[in-house]
């Protein structure tokens, strides 16, 4: 079980949180014209990262915040997390 | 019966308390701190079991948890357990046990003429023989494998025991409370560090309790009592003996399970069997010590062949003698020590060491005391069926290549040593690269990939001062970092006698024109000849060999077998261990209880139940509850002896007829607050948001980004910039989140502020045409015409003292309405309607009428919303705007959505009106078609329609737009039924909808 520390709440055990998949993926913008290309690409394609990864997360049982975390995806390793709109 | 085995005064056991039991139905005695092994050999039984493969016989190899063969079905208090270690489990009055793996007797088993069979059963057997014809597996060679094979019986029986979970966060963990534990966990404890000492075994010290040495002026036993009287004193230490660290997990977290009641014959009242902690440590000790390694010779699995070390324990611990003609074999100095022990208590063992000349201070006591040793000397095979009677024995050549001339030394038990394997496998979970130690021939640890340490035996020192000074070493630094503490202890000084460099020889060379076999995995039969023919078939990966011969794959996982394993692929590859590598170590490190790893979440407890605040009045009004996610709901009232069918079909008539009441409160809801409010539910929804008036709620559509319908469900303007939404009862958590994420990450400019207020109001939904005629009553300063309270309307209002909000919404079809209170006043308003609405005949409704007026009605809900169906399948096509984006939209112009031909909710009846659809049950076009018969759609939702009084059922069907008045056939093969259906619309009831709008 991974220790995530939350931005907000600090070191917390991983039943604490739920997986929010890739966080380098932008939304397109709203009322704008997106090819088929690029809706597929927010939409579906993903790629499935060995090592470092930048993943969204949700302290779903504690301050409900969606943060990011960078995660090596095959060490587990937790190189670093920050708020929802910082960068990482 | 006496105890021929048993000596009179030495060991740690209770002889005050005689303990009885039984063993394959005799019965026999022991003491109070017995294992079941170390009772059961001071009654001179050696013979346990038999083999997995062979069924050849099987005795006690070890004594913990390395034992490979002792294993038994126990029985305890009317329960069963396979797979029992003999050697862990602790002696009570009344333990029963049987042999497992033999029929129809340890003595006589038929499955032993398997061991006759030379060809049978080689490396890959099951591999090469069971292959063909292919549809023999199943039916034939399964089946009778798995009777052969398989190892104890699981119960069938609901366990009863409990079994808990604790989570337990420390500065340092520490696996093992030998010399290495106790020093470091006395250091730290003493420096103020918060730590966590578990042993698996029952009692505290490890060697220290077997090994003649002296710490300071005590023996190692002494002060391994001292100091662990002292550490359960201190508040922050916890001592946990009957605890095994089994699993090194990620970040540092371990899982430990603690054994509270199996050495009991019967847990305690209210009390655990076991416990699992999950213990978060800052730092982890690992002190878990060595195995003995098996020297590899003739038939070496015969009952009274036994680990060195195991012989001493069962001495020194339990005052047994495992034999009281003991031969020693040993390619070290450990297996002197062991004879000493025998010398010491008037039995004359012999001792066989494979070195020429080895000398040290541990070699000269045994010579002092007169013990025969004979050096250059080996034990070619052990001689004995049921139990070893004696040894041939013979010289070996300097080059260990040629062996003399075969002897035979009566015997009745042989003690072997081959040195010593460090027990790596927690610091390998947690991602240690092992390294191999040519001094010692076995794995140690490498560099620490989390925050692990490795001490004394486990990282291959052997010497008890060097363990020591490690020890205190590690325990102070390490609590030193993190309690910035500096209260070093003094290192005691020690007294232990020297030993020799080992033998790196420890497989016997058969003699010219023997075949005996060598077994190196003695639980899975895995002979020497096995690894050969494996490697000559050209299997090369370490672990594929491994699961080619199944060697180290049985209970014990390879804790004996594996490193000599490794050493007969190395030496017939020609190359070094290193290079060979070593299999995966996996967590648990022993087998746990599944019990212990589902704690309390069995049963009604596997999640959590919700119940309404209404929920006592349904239980006084005979409601029969169904789940609903983690809800309980009224399925229906029941009254008298009415079966579901009757009772709902009953309360849906009501509520077409007069009115009816249905507990609502487990709907989401979610508060939604803010000056972008609008623009939020905008966004979310498919349909327009911008417009809807203060007073008034609507409909709205969510889908996910790929166009699929997520939820739906009625949003009501409170005020200005106060929103309050409904959810269904199974999406309400996802929605939550699902907004939470656009606002906190992708539109954070929005102000918007969301609240779950699911729990914080009932909610009654009023439904029928008289429930006009009971609002009035229930609010009599209101408006409820039409004109007052329009359907989508809503108002605020007082219900008898208590603040009520009242929204005209429906989703029975008829005229009807919602009314919440706080929570707390949900009884309250409930009582009230129920009171108020007799004189309108009101009944109040469950589940399954609601579903039925539902679906009569063709309102979609969950069955319909599984996400597979975007709004066109749902009917809901005229709620997408064309105007505005939302999320999902740009995804409802793929190809497949937009398909002429797709699919579309319908009504489904049958041609006979008398036969209900299964739901899920497939429409086609040609009954008789072969199989695969093309599947045109499927039956989502089936009621009895009381409007009709007869079946009626929604379908999602290809093409559903053009299949109105088309005769299709619902088949459902799970139930066996074919009905002939005509496709009609979804609207059974009411098309027009007027009624909502009366
Ligand atoms: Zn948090």
């Amino acid at each position: 079980m991974l220790n995530i520390k939350c931005p907000h709440c600090g070191m917390r055990s991983q039943n604490e949180f739920s997986y929010g998949g890739d966080a380098t993926i932008k939304r397109p913008e709203l009322n704008k014209e997106v090819s088929d290309q690029d809706w597929d690409n927010f939409v579906y394609n993903r790629k499935s990262l060995r090592g470092k990864h930048k993943e969204l997360w949700q302290h779903i049982s504690g301050c409900r915040q969606w943060i990011k975390v960078e995660r090596d995806t095959a060490t587990h390793e937790i190189f670093k997390t920050v708020k929802a709109h910082e960068d990482i | 019966m006496t105890q021929n085995y048993r000596l009179d005064n030495i060991g740690l056991i209770n002889r005050d308390k005689k303990l009885s039991f039984k063993f394959n139905g005799k019965n026999y005695f022991g003491y109070e701190g017995d294992t079941l092994a170390s009772a059961l050999l001071a009654n001179g039984v050696h013979l346990i079991g038999r083999s997995f493969k062979y069924h050849r016989p099987r005795g006690f190899f070890g004594a913990g948890v390395d034992e490979p063969y002792a294993i038994v079905q126990l029985y305890r208090n009317n329960e069963t357990e396979p797979n029992v270690k003999t050697t862990e489990q602790e002696l009570f009055e009344g333990l029963e046990a049987t042999s497992v793996n033999c029929w129809p007797s340890v003595n006589f088993d038929i499955g032993a003429i398997n061991n006759f069979l030379k060809i049978f059963l080689p490396a890959g057997f099951y591999y090469k023989t069971f292959m063909w014809p292919k549809s023999f597996w199943y039916k034939v060679y399964e089946p009778i494998i798995r009777k052969a094979a398989g190892l104890g019986v699981a119960s069938i029986k609901h366990d009863k025991e409990r079994y808990e979970h604790k989570y337990e966060y420390c500065d340092l963990l520490i696996a093992g409370s030998g010399p290495s534990g106790l020093a470091s966990a006395y250091a730290a404890a003493k420096n103020g560090a918060r730590v966590i000492l578990a042993e698996d075994k029952p009692r505290f010290g490890g060697t220290l309790l077997t090994s003649e040495v002296n710490i300071g002026n005590q023996t190692g036993k002494e002060w391994a009592e001292n100091i662990i009287s002292e550490l359960k004193e201190m508040p922050n230490v916890i001592v946990k003996n009957r605890s095994q660290v089994f699993g090194y997990y990620d970040h540092n977290m371990l899982v430990m399970s603690e054994k509270l009641s199996d050495h009991l014959p019967k847990t305690k009242e209210y009390h655990p069997k076991q416990r699992l902690w999950y213990i978060r440590a800052k730092e982890v000790l690992i002190s878990s010590g060595s195995i003995e390694r098996p020297l590899v010779f003739g038939n070496n699995d015969t009952p009274g062949v036994m680990l060195s070390s195991a012989a001493k324990e069962y001495l020194k611990v339990y005052g047994v003698l495992v034999g009281k003609k003991p031969l020693i074999f040993t390619n070290n100095d450990s297996g002197y020590e062991t004879a000493i022990e025998f010398k010491k208590n008037g039995v004359e063992p012999i001792i066989l060491d494979t070195r020429k000349e080895p000398n040290s201070e541990i070699i000269e006591e045994a010579k002092n005391l007169g013990i025969q040793i004979k050096f250059s000397y080996v034990v070619v095979a052990a001689k004995g069926y049921k139990k070893v009677k004696s040894a041939e024995v013979a010289k070996i050549s300097d080059d260990k290549n040629e062996l003399g001339i075969l002897e035979n030394i009566t015997c009745d038990c042989i003690c072997v040593s081959g040195f010593w394997t460090p027990t790596i496998h927690l610091a390998s979970q947690s991602g240690n690269k092992t390294k191999f130690d040519k001094d010692i021939d076995a794995f140690v640890p490498g560099v620490s990939k989390q925050s692990e340490t490795t001490l004394g035996a486990a990282n291959g020192t052997f010497t008890l001062a060097e363990t020591l000074k490690d020890s205190f070493n590690a325990g102070y630094e390490l609590s030193k970092k993190i309690t910035k503490n500096d209260n070093k202890i003094l290192h005691p000084t020690v007294v232990e006698k020297n030993k020799t460099t080992h033998d790196k020889f420890w497989c016997v060379p058969l003699p010219k024109g023997k075949n005996y076999k060598r077994f190196l995995d003695f639980q899975n039969d895995v002979a020497v000849s096995d690894i050969e023919i494996a490697l000559k078939e050209g299997y090369r990966s370490i672990e594929h060999v491994k699961r080619y011969t199944t060697l180290g794959m049985a209970t014990d996982q390879g804790k004996t077998s594996n490193l000599n394993g490794l050493q007969l692929v190395s030496n017939i590859e020609n190359k070094i261990v290193p290079e060979v590598g070593h299999t995966t170590f996996r967590p648990p490190y022993t087998p746990v209880t599944i019990g212990a790893i589902v704690g309390r979440e069995v049963g009604k407890h596997s999640r959590p139940t919700r119940k309404s605040p209404l929920h006592s009045w349904h239980e006084k009004n005979n409601a029969v509850f169904v789940d609903a996610g983690v809800w309980l709901r009224p399925r229906y009232y029941k009254i008298g002896k009415e079966t579901l069918f009757e009772g709902s079909k009953r309360e849906a008539k009501n509520v077409r007829a007069n009115v009816g009441v249905c507990d609502v409160t487990t709907l989401g809801k979610i508060d939604i607050k803010g000056p972008d409010a609008a623009e939020l539910l905008n966004r979310v929804y498919t349909n327009a948001w911008l417009k809807l008036p203060v007073g008034k709620a609507r409909y709205g559509v969510m889908l996910r980004e790929d166009g699929i319908v997520m939820d739906d469900g009625t949003t009501t303007r409170i005020s200005e910039n106060h929103y309050h939404m409904t959810t269904t009862t199974a999406q309400a958590a996802n929605v939550l989140s699902h907004i939470e994420y656009y606002l906190q990450l992708v539109w954070p400019e929005l102000n918007v502020n969301v609240v779950s207020t699911t729990e914080q109001w009932a909610g009654a939904a009023i439904a029928g045409p008289k429930s006009r005629n009971l609002l009035q009553k229930l609010f009599p300063n209101i408006d409820a015409s039409t004109e007052g309270l329009p359907f989508m309307g809503y108002m605020e209002a007082d219900l008898f003292g208590v603040h009520a909000r009242i929204f005209r919404i429906s989703f029975s079809g008829e005229l009807a309405y919602e009314v919440n209170v706080e929570s707390d006043n949900g009884n309250f308003m409930w009582e009230k309607i129920m009171e108020v609405g007799q004189e309108f005949k009101i009944q109040p409704y469950g589940t399954e009428a609601l579903s039925t007026l539902r679906i009569e009605m063709g309102h979609i809900a969950g069955s319909e919303l599984d996400g597979r169906t975007i709004p066109y399948d749902n009917s809901l096509e005229g709620l997408v705007s064309k105007k505005k984006d939302f999320i999902g939209k740009r995804s409802l112009d793929r190809k497949a959505f937009i398909a002429e031909d797709r699919q579309k909710v319908v009504g489904v009846v049958p041609i006979d009106k008398k036969t209900s659809i299964p739901e899920g049950s497939h429409l086609v076009k040609d009954a008789m078609a072969p199989i695969p018969n093309p599947k045109l759609g499927y039956i989502s939702a089936s009621c009895w329609s009381v409007e009709y009084d007869n079946p009626f059922s929604l379908a999602i069907l290809k093409d559903g737009k053009n299949m109105i008045g088309q005769k299709l056939f619902a088949m459902s093969p799970l139930k066996n039924k074919t009905i002939p259906v005509e496709i009609v619309s979804s609207h059974y009831v009411d098309p027009k909808g007027e009624r909502v709008r009366s």
